[in-house]
């Protein structure tokens, strides 16, 4: 039956995610908060991620393009980054931005720029990947979305 | 969230929680949102610091608890942490994606009763219920302690003035007695807190001293309420008394630490309530006003020196009695020395007489109006004021803690180290300017407060109004006598904390007044943080008093030097 092939694939997509280690355990947690009154929220929430971050991406570029690179600044922004990014899990995302607030410890601008186009990247495909994945789930309807197997 | 309504926690405790949540990311404000209410909490999001902190004045007992990031653009969340703690003196949370020691340090340094680093997890904000309950049993704690001041002044009225001591061994004696025949005989519930009232050791001057020194002896590693008993060798002092006392020495130790602002043994002091002439005097009279008023909580310092407020505050009932409680019982007096009880309608046992019941606007606004004060260091108290008054101050700080109301921003942060008394004095000005700053911003900028020490006189209530900025600033002394009068220790020295507000600007008084919320000043603006300068205050002439009631009396390091160091481990 379609909407059982749908199911396992959105449970096969959403392992994968794991797997692959784009996303840690705190996108699980957003799993358990949504319930009946919220039967969208996961995907609410990771929408909202997007939006807002992209702000902040902006932000960075912006800093980044400076002559003399304003590290505290920088690394202000990434720390904003960074934390938005923590609360949908974006693990890889996480990781980078970390990285990221070394160089600027450092006041190493390549490593920034560098690191920053690797965000970039990570980011981008998180953002694919969820919503290809989101797709699925709508496809494979409702129900299917409220129960994972933990 | 309603103001001053009972909390709807009451029956099914942490159900129902009021929970005011502080972060500039909308993803996380949703996510803890959507978590905070599937714990059954009541909660409010707020995008920006300086919402969250008119959404607190606003509604005085309107949250029980605030849970903040640290980060934030507006404002530094520690900043925040300081108002809410002096103003509101409600339990908050900090949490961040940083976990570096030193930010979690400079959380509990700060006040915060706990530091989440993200990403937060359900289990973690499920638990944030203790932290209200822990406070507000430490609030009933204090409301007892303050209660058996309470007791000795109007039974001591002004002879302790003339002594210079308020609690002799003697007199403690004598309180214990007297206190037995009111309660009970038990002498082992003497000292300990309790719901219900005791006959309790009020800890005097003299007694504090020698428990300081007692434990400095001994080595503050070692100690112990055994060993501490049997080197003060008081009569009828017993172990849990000391025990108990040791424990909120503790805290006021470690609250000082945290404040840097100069750490007044207030809370010690008060309890001995040191008559120094003058302020004795004023606050003598005062404190015993309130503390007759405030059923339970002794006001004492409740800002009586503030004037009106604390007296009258009968409305405030559980305002009152929560500043005299708060310096009294805690050392942890950079907070809000108030028991913040309004955040907690429950508390109804707690000594207050359940002022929490009352809308906790009321209570906040009593709050307000005395903490100011003798907040003292905050209140803006000049920072020349400040080196006198360190001492006496403290008394505020254990009462005061109120922010007052003008400074509510607690620039507090500002003030840098922890250090002890001594170097309160410093701190004290800090803490004033923490205060003032507050109001500067929105009254007038500060440097008009300076000046304005003198007009500020104009506020009788000073501490209502005054208490904001300009007359922290100030007045330090004048402050911390204000504050600290109205608690318990007439100490002159309290004097140094209440002047500040007391010269605040006219502008200022515009908002204390009346159980106004300070915050009426305009202080909106928390950036007030603003370091008070001192220099401003200089200006600020004793005259000040003048509306004030108690004594400026500058603060004589030297007389309680010996109080404090020995407070001051």
């Amino acid at each position: 039956m379609e909407r059982t092939q749908l199911r396992r694939q959105v449970a096969l997509t959403r392992q994968s995610l794991f797997d692959q280690g784009f996303l840690d355990e705190q996108f699980i947690q957003l799993e358990d908060l949504q319930d009946d009154a919220n039967p969208n929220f996961v995907e609410e929430v990771v929408t909202l991620y997007y939006r807002d971050s992209a702000r902040l991406i902006t932000n960075i570029e912006k800093a980044l393009e400076k002559n003399s690179l304003d590290f505290n600044k920088l690394d202000g922004f990434m720390h904003q980054f960074k934390g938005s990014s923590s609360s949908i899990g974006a693990k890889k995302v996480k990781a980078e931005c970390t990285l990221f607030r070394e160089y600027c410890r450092a006041g190493n601008g390549e490593g920034c720029t560098r690191t920053f186009q690797q965000i970039k990247k990570e980011y981008a495909t998180l953002k694919r990947k969820l919503e290809a994945y989101f797709q699925v789930v709508r496809q494979a309807g409702p129900a299917e979305t409220a129960c994972w197997p933990k | 969230m309603e103001n001053g309504f009972s909390s709807p926690r009451n029956d099914s405790f942490p159900a129902g929680l009021r929970v005011l949540v502080v972060d500039d990311d909308p993803t996380w404000l949703k996510i803890l949102e959507k978590m905070l209410k599937k714990c059954s909490y009541e909660v409010t999001t707020c995008g920006l610091a300086r919402d969250a902190l008119s959404l607190l004045r606003e509604r005085k007992g309107g949250y029980d608890i605030v849970i903040s990031d640290v980060y934030m653009p507006d404002m530094d969340g520690f900043k925040l942490l300081e108002h809410v703690g002096l103003e509101m003196d409600l339990p908050v949370i900090m949490m961040s994606v940083d976990g570096e020691t030193s930010r979690v340090m400079k959380g509990v340094q700060h006040g915060a009763c706990d530091y989440l680093l993200k990403p937060i997890r359900m289990k973690e904000l499920r638990n944030i219920w203790q932290h209200v309950f822990r406070k507000k049993i430490h609030e009933v704690r204090d409301i007892e302690i303050l209660e058996g001041i309470e007791f000795q002044m109007t039974r001591n009225g002004s002879d302790q003035y003339e002594d210079g001591h308020f609690l002799c061994g003697e007199d403690l004696t004598l309180i214990k007695k007297r206190k037995d025949i009111e309660s009970r005989h038990d002498e082992k519930d003497i000292g300990d807190n309790s719901s219900s009232k005791k006959a309790r050791v009020v800890w005097s001057v003299e007694l504090h001293q020698k428990f300081v020194k007692a434990v400095n002896q001994i080595g503050f590693d070692k100690v112990g309420p055994k060993k501490i008993l049997d080197l003060m060798n008081v009569p009828r002092l017993t172990r849990e008394n000391v025990a108990s006392h040791l424990q909120k020495y503790r805290l006021y130790l470690s609250r000082l630490q945290k404040e840097n602002d100069f750490n007044n043994p207030v809370g010690m002091i008060k309890q001995s309530d040191s008559p120094s002439s003058d302020s004795n005097g004023n606050f003598g009279s005062q404190n015993s006003i309130n503390l007759q008023d405030a059923s339970n909580g002794c006001y004492g310092f409740s800002g009586s020196s503030l004037g009106v407020h604390n007296v009258d505050p009968r409305n405030h009932d559980g305002d009152r009695k929560r500043l005299v409680t708060a310096p009294v019982a805690e050392p942890k007096r950079g907070v809000t020395i108030d028991p913040p009880n309004p955040s907690k309608p429950r508390n109804s046992q707690m000594e207050f007489g359940h002022p929490l019941a009352p809308p906790q606007s009321e209570v906040n606004f009593a709050r307000f109006d005395f903490s100011f004060p003798t907040k003292y260091p905050w209140c803006g108290v000049p920072e020349t004021q400040l080196k006198q008054e360190h001492n006496p101050l403290h008394l505020n700080d254990g009462f005061s803690r109120q922010p007052m109301p003008g400074q509510k921003q607690l620039s507090r942060a500002d003030h840098p180290q922890p250090a002890p008394a001594i170097s309160s004095a410093t701190s004290s000005t800090e803490r004033q300017t923490g205060c003032p700053v507050k109001i500067k911003p929105s009254h007038n900028d500060y440097t008009s407060n300076a000046n304005h020490a003198s007009a500020v006189d104009s506020t009788p209530l000073q501490t209502k109004t005054n208490m904001t900025d300009h007359q922290a600033v100030q007045e330090n002394q004048g402050l911390n006598m204000n504050c600290l009068a109205d608690l318990e220790s007439p100490r002159k020295n309290i004097n140094l904390g209440t002047l500040p507000f007391a010269t605040l600007d006219e502008d200022l008084q515009v908002c204390f007044v009346a159980g106004d919320y300070y915050m009426n000043l305009g202080l909106q603006n928390i950036e007030v943080q603003e370091y008070f300068d001192p220099g401003l205050l200089t200006g600020v002439p004793t005259h000040l008093d003048d509306g004030l009631r108690f004594d400026y009396e500058i603060y004589d390091p030297t007389e309680y030097s010996l109080i404090d160091q020995s407070l001051f481990i």
